[in-house]
């Protein structure tokens, strides 16, 4: 491996293994697991329910610890790090989409959106609530700043989500089923969304179960008890923008 | 997170159950209020008993019959304790550390005077209990060596004698009679106000020690001989030399007195002992309620842990680190005990004054006092808002999300 390459690395890791004890029983969710991703990259995680797909991305996400195995993000071992330097790690790294939104209820969408900005120790960013609406705009939600969670639609509160994570401009983004619980077309917008952030620079992994939806990445992992099954690029990436206009134009529904 | 964010989110939390975050600082409110009040009053009283004994004269001394020690031995019926004036005397010849001294011969009397009846005490004492009590005249003149000398019927009146006797007229130079002896008057002495035990101090009339024993009692004995020292600091050396000559006019050996030799000091002392008592008694009250409503915080917050630890997964996904939750948590506690502190203060302060008005106690709140109790209610909100505090800040980000 020459050194650019090496600098290029975003995620490696070596025999991933993640047992979870229930009692008596061990429930081996992961058991090793290697990864490596490339700077710039942008992966389907897919598999069976249960196949170990959230453990994974916890684990990528340095919200959870494996049991074995290591793990290098941007050249560092992760596994070795205290809790407050974790804690940087995902302030700092890692923006992180999860399968539940996780937004604090009674919290404007621009507050949710501002929070990973306040624990920034860094203060990389002087004015934040200018920030957080940045973000918002970028996910196409520049109205509804002042609306709760509770007032957003399930998709709205998805792409507010999204907008957390894309405040503090992380080099990984890591999403777990972004899509799960978006109909069709608000699937294909979040994934021109990904697309573009990708174009613009960012790793992202993304879970999903739905091979249509995998069909939007360059290389698709395959999840199947705890191991990987299948590593695969796929050979004709599919481009979210060019579908959408695809369909405005079959059905031109409101647009008066 | 900057402080001014997390007050902020403290509040919002705060708010967010109202009624709760109400019951909760309840504790701390009727603590600090109900010790806000009890200290306003007895600030109050203290202030009161202070200028009340300070109104007995500087550096006074009071000589007593009987023995202080009442466990002590029986002296038997021979020897009945009395204080004449002759003892007056001796110590005005023999004492040189006093300033002056007076025997005091007490009686109750019916007075008539411009047409009016009017019972007041009557106080015989010599010309020095002026400087003794520290007690001028605003009108007229005090009696003088002469007048006592001369077993003169002059009479002092104390201004509430004055008031009833001659309403709206010059006392001074009139006439009455104390047991239908016809007296002069010849001063009013200036306004004294209440004694320490609530008497009125200004409803006396004086008059010469001489003339109260000869015309109206008949009796050498006198219930009190009172007398000053130059200074404070030779109160003690006075007051033995006090001791000696009356153990030598009585004849009984140091440890078998008979009287008692008292300074201004061992009242204040008493007085300030009971105080003190009250003070403590204030300070437990004030403990007890501030640990309760410290322990109704810790409770909630508990609770509230529990009840947030999704949000406080989530707060920890995005980057907070654990003392960011622990701050978080800690501000909110402390924010809600100062706030029932506040509340409290406010409840005390007004309590105090409307039972002040009322009652017509005179309260004094401090700012001590309000320093202390808003210093207390944010510790109690401290130290009970650690361990949930701490609790929350252990937990692990992902147990934190998955709790349900
Ligand atoms: N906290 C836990 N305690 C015990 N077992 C767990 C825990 N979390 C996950 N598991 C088990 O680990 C395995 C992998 O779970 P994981 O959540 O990673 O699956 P997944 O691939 O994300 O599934 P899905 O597609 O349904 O989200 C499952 O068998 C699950 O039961
Ligand atoms: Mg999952």
């Amino acid at each position: 491996m020459s050194d650019a390459s090496v600098n290029d690395t975003v995620i490696q890791t070596e025999g991933l293994r993640k047992v979870y004890h229930m009692g008596q029983t061990e429930v081996h969710a992961l058991r090793g697991v290697d990864i490596t991703v490339t700077r710039g990259e942008m992966i389907a995680v897919m598999g069976a329910s249960g196949s170990g797909k959230s453990t994974l991305m916890n684990i990528l996400g340095c919200l959870d610890t494996p049991t074995s195995g290591t793990y290098h993000l941007d050249g560092v071992r992760v596994d070795g790090l205290s809790r407050d330097q974790l804690a940087d790690v995902r302030n700092q790294k890692i923006g992180f989409v999860f399968q539940g939104f996780n937004l604090l209820a009674r919290t404007s969408a621009l507050e949710n959106v501002e929070l990973p900005l306040l624990y920034d120790r860094q203060r990389r960013f002087k004015n934040t609530k200018e920030q957080a609406a940045w973000a918002l705009e970028q996910v196409g939600l520049g109205d509804r700043t002042d609306h709760h969670p509770s007032e957003l639609s399930g998709g709205q509160q998805q792409r507010v989500a999204i907008a957390r994570a894309l405040v503090t401009q992380p080099s990984l983004l890591l999403a777990d089923e972004p899509t799960g619980n978006l109909d069709h077309r608000t699937s294909i917008e979040v994934m021109a969304l990904f697309q573009e952030l990708n174009d613009q620079g960012i790793t992202i992994l993304l879970v999903t179960h739905e091979h249509d939806i995998a069909g939007y990445h360059r290389r698709i992992i395959e999840v199947r008890d705890g191991h990987i099954l299948r590593d695969h690029p796929v050979a004709e990436c599919r481009i979210a923008r060019s579908y959408l206009e695809q369909l405005d134009a079959e059905e031109p529904v409101g647009a008066l | 997170m900057t402080p001014m964010n997390l007050v902020r989110i403290a509040g919002q939390s705060i708010l967010k159950n109202k009624m709760r975050a109400l019951l909760t600082m309840l504790g701390i409110i009727i603590g600090v209020g109900a010790v806000i009040v009890m200290v306003a009053v007895g600030l109050g009283a203290r202030g009161q008993i202070r200028e009340s004994i300070q109104s007995l004269g500087s550096n006074m001394i009071i000589i007593m019959p009987g023995a202080a020690t009442t466990g002590g031995v029986n002296m038997g019926a021979g020897s009945f304790s009395r204080l004449t004036v002759e003892d007056s005397e001796k110590i005005a010849r023999e004492a040189t550390l006093i300033t002056g001294v007076s025997p005091v011969i007490n009686s109750m009397a019916q007075v008539i005077g411009n047409g009016t009846n009017w019972r007041a005490l009557i106080n015989g004492v010599s010309t020095d209990y002026e400087v003794i009590r520290d007690w001028p005249t605003s009108s007229g003149t005090w009696f003088t060596e002469s007048d006592v000398r001369g077993i003169r019927r002059v009479a002092v009146l104390g201004t509430t004698v004055a008031e009833n006797l001659f309403p709206g007229q010059e006392a001074v130079g009139q006439r009455l009679q104390i047991r239908n002896v016809p007296f002069d008057v010849i001063g009013v002495l200036a306004p004294k106000g209440q004694s320490a035990g609530g008497q009125d101090q200004d409803d006396r009339i004086l008059i010469p020690y001489t003339t109260a024993n000869t015309r109206l009692s008949g009796r050498s004995f006198i219930g009190q001989i009172v007398a000053s020292a130059a200074t404070e600091g030779e109160l003690p050396v006075a007051q033995e030399e006090i001791r000696e000559i009356l153990r030598e006019s009585h004849e009984v050996q140091p440890g078998q007195d008979d009287f008692t030799v008292r300074d201004q000091t061992d009242l204040a002392a008493a007085a300030s002992s009971s105080t003190e008592t009250m003070g403590m008694l204030l300070a437990a009250i004030a403990s007890i309620s501030l640990l309760v409503g410290g322990i109704g915080i810790m409770n909630i917050m508990l609770v509230s842990v529990t009840e947030r630890t999704r949000e406080i997964g989530i707060r920890m996904a995005i980057g907070a680190r654990g003392k960011d939750v622990l701050t978080q948590f800690l501000v909110e506690s402390v924010v809600m005990s100062l706030l029932g502190g506040l509340i409290g203060l406010a409840l005390g302060v007004g309590g105090a004054t409307v039972l002040g008005n009322l009652m017509g106690w005179s309260t004094e709140v401090s700012p001590i006092t309000v320093a202390v109790a808003i210093g207390f209610s944010a510790a109690v909100g401290v130290f009970f808002g650690f361990y949930p505090a701490r609790k929350a800040a252990a937990l692990n980000p992902i147990d934190a999300l998955r709790y349900e």
